[in-house]
């Protein structure tokens, strides 16, 4: 194969006419531009004329390498005359050029401090937003309670029936490990004093005032706030949330709100549930060391007051209505295509967990104050 | 006839959108009469949708009002806004079907929110729509089991539930063969014709922009802002400004559509 080269030749004073010989294809080595630029003085070029010599052959390469001379003379506007090459090449050199390149830039991505003063910037509203969608969602409630709203106990019992039994195997397995765990801590701790005894202590009051409460709303976030904000977000890449407001159907009764009550319906059920799974979990650590189960019930019963239980109830509600925020919130704040379906979700289960932390940290310090 | 064509249904003035600061399309003026099939045009991503969105409510204008019988959507209390949104009736591009109900249940929907018609009359109100957009005997078939013509002509059923005086489609042929597209096409005039509703369609496709538009706007992308306002043959000989009558003609430069 044949080194593809070129020939500058002054014709008359600003016309140039460089010769093309040997393969100009994708597999053959090009003369460099810089190179053909120091032949050619651009400054006064006006116009180039591209002719043939001997062994010529060429392919889309050629093509590419003209439209890179042409924007190297740019600035000096000269003419490109391809009436000596092959027909074909004029035609697609034409046709690369019948739209005139854009130039505006795409929008880039920010630099990291940019960024972050955005975001700072950014919480305010998004606080704002917050607590508007709060004051939506409580006044579609009194709506609803006063039987003027849209949703429908079929609806709401269908979403109990989605995150609220078909959890129990995921939040037994998790509820009866917790309880291990939290008896087996207890246990080589205690057993320093000689108070093994009161490892039910531990494993009750543990699991029904926080462990109970905070993991099954982990578990719950993880799975249905995930899932709300997953669909509530492909509703909105489908156009059927639009659909729904012009049939003058607000999302927040139809969507929102039955989600919201589902969760809040089943979230303490799961709690109660988790709890006694717990304390058998922690029972099974026990009394396989030095403790019988009487030992170990007794003492739970005397452990745990009523007021823990509630407590613990009483959280599992509150973390129901944040996750079910975190969740509807981010699907309806979805945007129009399946990345931000994929982004939606992400941002419902990480809000959904900072909440239900920040939450639970904030009601311990009010029940301690309490004195509950 | 002569008579019902005066009045004006909806009327843009000095209509401005945008997106955050984003411009799409400024100074919009035009007027939509009863019984008028309004045909927005223009090219790939000059706001036609955008516009659509404005009419129907779900963006707020920037600048300019839209004007339904003389009255803005978004100076009305939430009960006009109610009121106004009953008498319009709206097709998505996909259809936007709720995937998680049945098409009957889909059709249902709208009866079920604003009617005091018993389970069973539902049923038959919902039977006979989908047997006017010819999906009878589909109702106990999900969105995600037919196919995508059916899911435009179920959404269309879904759109005239209510019998809405105006009725939005949003590129109602894209994506759709030929000859379903003509059906599709034909639909509309018959529905338009038997119902005396006002049609409002987003669309590119030229077979369909002649076949049934009396009336159309034309956004440039370029310039931001209409070109010209008026019936699709008007434009396609008198418009003053070229892309128009190249667009009309698919680059032929203009004639070639007006004989039919």
């Amino acid at each position: 194969m044949n080194q593809a080269t070129l020939t500058v030749a002054k014709v008359s004073d600003p016309t140039v006419v460089i010769t093309l010989r040997g393969s100009w294809t994708v597999s053959g080595v090009l003369p460099a531009l810089d190179q053909l630029s120091a032949l050619l003085d651009c400054g006064q070029l006006k116009a180039v004329a591209f002719i043939t010599g001997d062994d010529f052959s060429w392919d889309s390469r050629l093509l590419a390498w003209l439209l890179a001379c042409q924007r190297m003379l740019e600035s000096s506007q000269c003419q490109f005359d391809l009436s000596g090459m092959p027909e074909d090449v004029g035609d697609l050199f034409r046709l690369a050029n019948t739209v005139p390149p854009n130039k505006a830039l795409p929008q880039r991505h920010q630099s990291l401090f940019h960024h972050l003063i955005n975001r700072v910037a950014r919480l305010g509203d998004e606080s704002m937003e917050l607590l508007a969608f709060t004051g939506d969602l409580a006044l579609s409630l009194c709506y609803w309670l006063s039987r003027k709203g849209s949703a429908r106990w079929s609806d709401i019992i269908n979403f109990c029936h989605q995150s609220g039994p078909s959890a129990l195997p995921i939040i037994t397995l998790q509820s009866i490990l917790i309880g291990m765990i939290l008896a087996y801590l207890g246990m080589v701790q205690l057993r320093q004093f000689g108070a093994e005894v009161y490892v039910s202590n531990l494993v009750g009051v543990g699991m029904v005032r926080e462990m109970g409460a905070l993991m099954t709303a982990v578990i719950m976030s993880g799975r249905t706030g995930a899932a709300y904000a997953a669909q509530l977000g492909t509703m909105q890449v489908n156009e059927e949330i639009d659909a729904l407001i012009t049939l003058g159907i607000k999302p927040m009764d139809y969507l929102v709100l039955p989600r919201t009550l589902a969760l809040i319906l089943t979230i303490p059920l799961l709690c109660l549930y988790s709890n006694i799974l717990g304390m058998i979990g922690g029972g099974l650590v026990a009394t396989s060391m030095d403790i019988t189960w009487l030992m170990y019930l007794y003492q739970l019963r005397d452990a745990i007051s009523s007021g823990d239980i509630m407590t613990g109830v009483f959280k599992s509600f509150i973390f129901a209505v944040l996750i079910a925020m975190a969740g509807c919130r981010a699907g309806l704040a979805c945007g129009r295509s399946s990345a931000a379906v994929g982004q939606a979700t992400t941002n419902a289960v990480v809000t959904a967990i900072i909440y239900l932390v920040v939450a639970d940290a904030g009601l311990n310090i009010l029940f301690y104050h309490l004195g509950i | 006839m002569s008579q019902l064509r005066q009045e004006v249904v909806i009327e843009a003035c000095g209509l401005t959108m945008k997106y955050g600061s984003n411009l799409i399309q400024s100074n919009l003026h035009f007027q939509i009469s009863k019984g008028d099939v309004f045909v927005i045009m223009g090219g790939s991503g000059c706001g036609k949708s955008t516009l659509l969105k404005h009419m129907i409510g779900l963006y707020e204008p920037a600048e300019g009002e839209i004007l339904f019988s003389g009255q803005s959507y978004f100076s009305a209390t939430a009960k006009q806004q109610l009121a106004m949104r009953k008498r319009w009736g709206v097709t998505y591009q996909g259809g936007a079907l709720f995937s998680d109900k049945t098409l009957a249940e889909n059709v249902a929907l709208p009866l079920e929110q604003y009617t005091t018609l018993t389970s069973k009359d539902i049923r038959d109100m919902v039977h006979y729509k989908l047997a006017l957009v010819g999906l009878a005997g589909f109702e106990a078939f999900y969105p995600s089991q037919i196919s995508g013509g059916m899911c435009k002509r179920a959404g269309l059923a879904r759109a005239i539930a209510l019998d809405p005086d105006i009725l939005f489609f949003d590129e109602p042929s894209a994506g759709l063969d030929p000859l379903s597209a003509r059906r599709l096409d034909d639909l509309i005039l018959q529905l338009r014709d038997s119902t005396g509703a006002t049609v409002v369609i987003v669309t590119h496709e030229l077979a369909s922009i002649f076949a049934i538009g009396s009336n159309g706007v034309y956004l440039d992308a370029s310039t931001r802002t209409q070109l010209d306002t008026g019936s699709p043959e008007y434009m396609l000989n008198h418009s003053k400004h070229d892309v128009v009558r190249e667009f009309l003609s698919r680059g032929a430069g203009g004639g070639e559509y007006a004989d039919e």
